[in-house]
């Protein structure tokens, strides 16, 4: 029986012990018409055959080149990166609630923390939430019990936040009372307009949302409106990409310092750029930073630095008053576990690309984003959607519908991007296109003469 | 004794202006590709500058301070730490699964794995539908309140926003209760461990939306009245919450669903060996009947034919929604999957009963050597409590003296002070995978600590005495907030 | 045996309360509660001028162990608070009836309104609690 170590002679013995004649004894508390049948699951399989099944079920799913981001990006990670996370004293430790026997993973945690302040210009992070959408859910709770002199339960979306995320922000937090209203974006730079956020000047409104780069890719006026926000009471919760923080002006900065403050008040995320493969969808992790003065209102774990008895430095959760453990109805969040092996492997990947390296695979990927955007728009039918500066994603119009396109694309072994027809229908025929560093100059001739093909198929092949 | 690494310094500390990791770094791709000025950065982030030696080295010796299932017995109670199969981890991690995009064309080899676990955890639990979405166990309570409260708003029953939460309940369900916007009712249980059936009675009502409960209980026993209590709630017009925290008790033995519950939430990352990580990541899956399956979280792996696809909010229009960007924790369920097809179903039902061989041993001869079960004349479940109540009173020792102690003897301590009713508690949880000699290598440590207790407390009082660090100064930590390393000014 | 000053009046969620002049009163825990909490670490205490309701949550005292809501005995306006606990918050488990002081209120209610119990009957109170 797979990993259970006992022999017959182990039972007989436990069973003495215990005082019973059988195993089945140990359950006679449950009474007899609740007993299960015969459970209805498959055979069990050795290691070998089940090894062949996953082999066949993986190679029939192929390896495909991948030019969609929308969210999740495809980046190099490092072979230390999951060397190390796969160790058995990362992989199948526990959270570290006994700190003396945790030490590796709190140091880990606070290093952790202390790069994702530095990355985001914000002085505490907390040890990672869910993904980048709950991190936005759990924001949006935060700053509504953070920003008391608005006392208001109304947040401003823009249109050009991830829908996505958008929607679970409503799952999770919508049962709370709060009310998400959006925000339209300018058609023709593809960014949200200040324009649009002035009739709620002055009004009853908590928070105003701000995804930097948006999900167009594009870059907001992110100084103009967290001014905006702040001249009328309005907290900023930034969603930014990690990756694009080592070009990007940190959320720490953005506006003007005003009353001895600036930039956005609570800055969250997708952590997936750092380390994380694309696994299908997850896991991922989501990771918070804020402002000192609203630590208590962070959920999720904090790792903090103190001594011992003996006056060594060492490490522990802390502020865990305002967990479910402790403070149980009144919690910041019901969260408990987290995503601690994503974190790990964060952490190991910021170590070993440093600002330097994250730098050449920010400016690797933007660069290869507009070569492919060129290149992409130089065919008949296609042309880019919006004139805003982009960072490593833009939208293109088609002529036509995008999905028999993306369809034909994929049968010749692309993935050539996110169809947004469903998610923004004014847009008409647009797709959603992203390389980063993994495409080399060849991968997007091949994308560009595929798609050529497609869009315009010559006499000869038909 | 343990034997961990000592002291290792911050990777910061590490950092020399110029170092770097080169091999990692992309070629540089000519272009004019720029930012606007007012949008960049103005100077790069404090991040280490360190050679990919340095990194190694670093991140390895972190890990030589920890105790794990790997290297360590690690009897924490509600925690199920059993063996996490190495192959679990190598067939997720194909590349073909591994570099997958989750917004491509669906891919049929991982969706097949995903709709098979699917089924089997329906079957396991008896119950209907599935959905793998929700990302831990918390996730997935809030799904199963948040399903509950969509159940009765459909039906116009707006007035029902109690839910009824056993004192014993773990902390997330309250919490999960307030996040879903109801109120929460606490009832006490009787002197046996079980819900206290007359407080039950008097605290349903018209408000009441559901109860949630655990079985065996978080005080490690089987409800025995768990069918008059279904049938109060459900005569009352609730519903039954199950949290699936305790499933290794009854794997196979018996189903939430045949107990009358309407929604269970499992943890994979604890029933289902997917790997505990330092804190995550998990895996929440939620399972209904019939009543709650149009208020699924999406989305879901449903099949046409042969071929298998996401179903959306089309599909689902009553579905309270997303909870994550994409699917949820995938590499996960595919890790628990793998777990499912080696146990198979000769295994699965093995499950339980070695796990309630294991407790049941193990809290048999530690109260032969001495110390007091909280619930002397129930069976063990996967896990029983023993209480330090009278060891408090005679030799002023607290279950964290005893649970510190254990770590300088090389065992992961069990878990402290939860449930919360029972005094100077620990909740040990030995599981299945561990053998009679490592059961019996505990005892002999918690004799030896009995001994001490009598003999020389201060041992004790003042553990850990061979980890990296001794006993940290918590109220510190909390008043002179140190939450991240600051580059000199 | 806990120290119960004669003096106050106490509520059950262990609020303490010490009359002043002209319908001012001083409010804080008991030295019951702040033992029950551990050492402070945090401490919250209301914005002088908020208006306030009896029985209403508005100071948040905070340990490694716990957090916990303090409760207005009595309806009226804050007046003052002890700005001192932000930065000492063990002042509270020194001397939680002198300097741990928490907040003060102007009230129009009279203090045999409130659900205020004198020091004996929490003494009382307390006894009945452990069992």
């Amino acid at each position: 029986m797979a990993f259970i170590p006992h022999t017959p002679d182990d039972i007989a013995r436990m069973l003495a012990t215990i005082g019973v004649q059988s195993i089945d004894d140990l359950f006679d508390e449950i009474p007899r018409g609740l007993r299960a049948g015969t459970l209805g699951v498959p055979t069990a399989l050795g290691e070998m055959e089940l090894g062949r099944l996953m082999a066949e079920r993986a190679a029939g799913d192929g390896r495909p080149l991948n030019f969609i981001g929308a969210g999740a990006y495809e980046h190099h990670i490092p072979a230390p990166v999951w060397a190390i996370t796969t160790r058995g004293e990362f992989y199948s430790a526990y959270t570290p609630y006994q700190a003396e026997a945790s030490q590796g993973t709190l140091q880990l945690i606070y290093e952790y923390q202390s790069m994702m302040c530095a990355l985001t210009g914000m002085e505490v992070s907390n040890a990672s939430l869910y993904d980048g959408a709950s991190a936005l859910a759990e924001a949006c709770l935060m700053a509504v019990r953070a920003n008391r002199a608005a006392n208001s339960r109304r947040i401003l979306v823009p249109r050009t936040v991830n829908p996505t995320y958008a929607q679970v922000a409503q799952s999770i937090a919508g049962n709370q009372g709060i009310v998400f209203e959006p925000v339209d974006f300018d058609r023709t730079a593809g960014r949200t307009l200040l324009a649009a956020l002035e009739p709620y000047s002055g009004q009853d409104v908590t928070a105003l949302v701000l995804q930097q780069p948006n999900f167009f890719g594009c870059l907001e006026e992110v100084d103009q409106l967290t001014d905006w926000a702040h001249r009328n009471n309005i907290l900023v919760i930034a969603v930014v990409n990690p990756i694009s923080l080592a070009l990007l002006k940190a959320p720490g900065e953005w506006g003007e310092r005003q009353g001895g403050v600036q930039g956005a008040d609570i800055v969250c995320g997708e952590g997936q750029p750092l380390g994380v493969p694309l696994s299908a969808g997850g896991p991922y992790f989501g990771f918070m930073t804020t402002r000192m003065q609203y630590v208590r209102q962070m959920p999720g774990r904090i790792v903090g630095r103190t001594v011992d008895v003996d006056g060594r430095p060492g490490f522990s959760l802390t502020l865990q008053a305002r967990e479910q453990h402790i403070r149980r109805s009144k919690a910041t969040s019901n969260i408990c576990t987290n995503q601690g092996l994503l974190v790990t492997a964060a952490t190991i990947y910021m170590s070993l690309l440093g600002a330097a390296g994250l730098e050449r695979v920010a400016a690797a990927s933007m660069q290869r984003t507009a070569d492919l955007t060129a290149a992409l728009s130089r065919i008949a039918g296609i042309k880019p959607a919006f004139s805003a500066p982009r960072f490593h994603e833009s939208v293109l119009i088609l002529d036509r519908p995008v999905a028999p396109v993306l369809g034909a694309l994929s049968r010749r072994g692309i993935f050539g991007g996110l169809d947004l027809t469903d998610r923004y229908p004014e847009l008409g025929n647009a797709l959603l296109i992203c390389a980063t560093e993994t495409k080399m100059a060849a991968d997007i001739d091949a994308y560009a003469g595929a798609l050529a093909d497609i869009m315009n198929p010559s006499r000869a092949a038909a | 004794m343990a034997d961990l690494q000592a002291r290792e310094p911050l990777i910061f500390e590490l950092s020399r202006p110029g170092r770097g990791a080169v091999t990692q770094y992309p070629p540089r791709v000519a272009g004019t590709a720029d930012i606007p000025a007012h949008l960049r950065r103005a100077a790069p982030p404090a991040l280490p500058e360190v050679s990919e030696l340095q990194v190694v080295r670093h991140f390895t010796r972190l890990s030589q301070m920890n105790f794990s299932i790997d290297t360590h017995f690690y009897p924490l109670g509600s925690c199920t730490m059993k063996y996490n199969p190495k192959a679990c981890n190598t067939f997720a991690m194909l590349p073909e699964f591994l570099g997958r995009h989750p917004l491509g064309p669906e891919p049929q080899g991982f969706m097949a794995c995903m709709y098979e676990l699917q089924e089997m955890l329906q079957e396991i639990t008896g119950m209907q539908a599935v959905s793998l979405t929700p990302m831990a166990g918390a996730q997935g309570e809030f799904a199963g309140v948040a399903m509950i409260r969509a159940y009765h708003r459909a039906r116009n029953d707006l007035g029902r926003t109690e839910i009824i939460v056993p004192q014993a309940a773990h902390g997330t369900n309250p919490a999960t209760a307030a996040m879903c916007g109801c109120t929460v009712k606490e009832i006490p249980c009787d002197a046996n461990g079980d819900v206290d059936v007359d407080a039950l009675k008097a605290a349903v009502g018209p408000a009441t939306a559901g109860i949630m409960l655990t079985n065996p209980s978080t005080l490690g026993v089987f409800e025995h009245k768990i069918a008059e209590v279904a049938r109060i709630v459900h005569e009352a017009g609730g519903l039954l919450y199950y949290d699936g925290a305790n499933l290794n008790a009854i794997l196979g033995k018996v189903r939430p669903g045949d107990m009358g519950f309407d929604v269970i939430h499992m943890n994979l990352h604890k029933t289902f060996s997917t790997p505990h990580g330092g804190g995550g990541p998990g895996s929440g899956a939620v399972g209904v009947g019939a009543r709650l399956r149009p208020f699924l979280p999406l989305p879901i792996v449903g099949k046409e034919g042969a071929r298998f696809r996401w179903l959306t909010e089309r599909d689902l229009p009553q579905s309270i929604g997303r909870l994550s960007g994409f699917m949820g924790n995938a590499g996960v369920n595919l890790r628990a999957y793998v777990y499912m097809r080696l146990l198979g179903r000769e295994g699965m039902v093995r499950v339980a009963e070695f796990a309630a061989l294991n407790a049941n041993y193990l809290m048999k001869r530690l109260q032969a050597a001495g110390f007091e079960a909280a619930y002397p004349t129930r069976r063990a479940s996967h896990e029983f409590i023993i209480t330090l109540k009278r060891e408090n009173r005679l030799y002023q020792i607290t279950a964290m003296d005893v649970a510190k102690r254990l770590l300088d003897y090389g065992f992961h301590a069990p878990t402290t002070y939860f449930p919360l009713l029972v005094p100077e508690c620990l909740l040990i949880e030995p599981t299945e995978t561990e053998t009679k000699e490592e059961l019996d290598h505990f005892c002999d440590a918690m004799i030896a600590i009995r001994r001490e207790m009598e003999q020389e407390p201060e041992k004790l009082s003042s553990a850990p005495h061979t980890m990296p660090v001794r006993r940290l100064d918590d109220v510190r930590a909390a008043k002179q907030l140190d939450l991240a390393w600051k580059p000199a000014a | 045996m806990s120290n119960i000053p004669s003096d106050l009046r106490y509520t059950k969620s262990h609020e303490w309360v010490r009359p002043g002049s002209n319908g001012s009163v001083e409010i804080g825990i008991s030295e019951h509660a702040q033992g029950a909490l551990g050492d402070l670490v945090f401490i919250e205490v209301p914005e002088v001028g908020r208006a306030v309701k009896a029985g209403e949550a508005c100071a948040v005292v905070e340990s490694v162990k716990a957090a916990s809501d303090v409760y207005s005995p009595v309806s009226g306006k804050v007046t003052a608070s002890n700005s001192a606990l932000a930065t000492q918050p063990e002042l509270l488990n020194q001397d939680p009836y002198g300097a741990g002081w928490l907040f003060r209120v102007q009230t129009a209610s009279s203090l045999d309104d409130a659900a205020l119990m004198s020091a004996a009957d929490y003494a009382k109170y307390l006894a009945d609690e452990a069992h």
